[in-house]
């Protein structure tokens, strides 16, 4: 087993759990932390294709990092602006999950 | 079975029982500062995967300046919302998508154990003109001279999530300041640490973007850090923003993407193509780009953390 055989498992089921997380989770903001666990796990994987693509004296393929390094930038961007949407919903409704009406009694 | 693979064995171990715990907590506040300490032991790995430049942005702007803005999302969340927290998944659902994540994962394992052997790569292909470029670090050759474009339409992502991020002030909030809302007493430890943290933090965010063409770093890093230097700046209340209708502040904004952009059509002037260098002047092309863009990245970064321009709820303070 080598170092990117190592860290490409650990990505892979990083995308498995964060997957879950989306899904599993009510609240948004607990959603977009899983998002952002599926997008590091992505991140990862790519990095670990682009370790193993080392040549000419690199040490991975530097056209893999570069785009690595555009992706994280633009999921930050991507999840400031959902934070601000959900920011702006728990003031308008008080209300921070995506469950479409609170759970009554007879719901279970 | 050497250390450096037991090491990473650890570490990837870590990086998943973190990852459990930020999926799993009950509440939102440990789960954000667990998603910070994630990201730190994500930026280590890719120190693993040999990859500096990806670390620093990982360790910078994946875990430092998100983990900024989950922390003001949660304060500003509070704990109102005990509705829909307890909502029951049917059991049947539930195990359809332990089945369906458990698929994912394995599926991917099974694409990571059988990579082709020998790796594609474009190592030599992004070597090869290097030479020409004039600057030695390969990933900044990448992000400002072979895939300019990417970078270009990167910083416009940035500037439009910003446009997005305003947008949703209220109408009676707009001619207001970005605020985080959090007066610290005045002496305090955190002023003081914003007083000796601020140059320190300043002058390393420069040398950042300075040291990005030959060395590990770059605008993205540096701006980052500059970033979290005014959010601490603003936190401890010395250092403000302009009103987001301030022209001035809007000049600054777009004058990294405008500067890029510009420069990108004089491309066709001199080499005839859109984004091209001319050749002996590369190295200063990429060097003014970044000095330009790194102001600009700086106050996006820190702006979006910031949220939409709002009034503070208690104005008697």
């Amino acid at each position: 087993m080598t170092i990117p055989t190592i860290f490409g498992i650990c990505a892979s089921l990083l995308i498995g759990l964060g997957l879950y997380g989306i899904i599993i989770q009510t609240r948004v903001l607990r959603k977009l932390l899983a998002f952002n666990l599926v997008g590091t796990g992505v991140f990862l994987l790519f990095g670990v294709i682009g370790r193993r693509g080392a040549g000419g004296g690199l040490e991975g393929d530097p056209v893999v990092f570069g785009l690595v390094i555009t992706g994280i930038v633009v999921a930050f961007s991507a999840t400031a602006l959902a934070v601000a949407i959900l920011i702006r919903l728990h003031e308008e409704t008080g209300d921070d999950s995506l469950v479409d009406e609170p759970p009554d009694e007879e719901g279970r | 079975m050497n250390t450096d693979l037991i090491f990473c064995m650890g570490l990837a171990l870590l990086i998943l029982g973190v990852a459990v715990f930020v999926v799993g907590s009950r509440e939102p506040f440990p789960a954000v500062v667990g998603f910070v300490i994630f990201g730190l032991l994500v930026s280590i790995a890719w120190m693993c995967l040999s990859a500096p430049d990806v670390a620093l942005t990982e360790a910078a702007i994946g875990g430092g300046v998100t983990g900024a803005l989950l922390l003001v999302a949660t304060a500003r969340l509070g704990d109102s919302s005990k509705k829909g927290q307890k909502t029951k998944t049917p059991m049947g659902f539930h195990g359809l998508v332990i089945l369906l994540c458990v698929a994912v994962s394995a599926g991917l394992i099974a694409v990571v154990l059988t990579f082709p052997e020998p790796a594609p790569t474009l190592a030599l292909v992004a070597l090869e003109p290097l030479e020409s470029t004039g600057v030695k670090n390969p990933v900044t050759a990448v992000l400002l001279a072979y895939r300019a474009l990417d970078t270009l339409l990167e910083t416009v992502v940035v500037l439009l999530a910003m446009a997005g991020v305003w947008s949703l002030a209220k109408d009676s909030d707009w001619s207001k300041t970005p605020l985080f809302g959090y007066s610290p007493e005045p002496g305090g430890p955190l002023v003081l640490l914003a007083k000796v943290l601020i140059p320190v933090g300043v002058i390393f965010g420069i040398y950042m973007v300075w040291t990005g063409s030959d060395h590990p770093g770059g605008k993205f890093q540096g701006a980052a850090i500059l970033a979290a230097m005014g959010i601490l700046g603003l936190v401890a209340g010395v250092t403000s923003v302009p009103a987001v209708t301030n022209a001035k502040l809007r000049w600054l904004l777009v004058l990294g993407p405008a500067v890029f952009l510009v420069v990108g059509l004089m491309g066709f002037l001199s080499v005839g193509y859109f984004l091209a260098w001319p050749p002996g002047l590369s190295k200063a092309v990429i060097v003014l780009i970044e000095v330009a863009l790194t102001p600009s990245l700086a106050l996006m970064l820190g702006l979006l953390v910031a949220g939409p321009p709002r009034q503070l709820p208690t104005s008697n303070s």
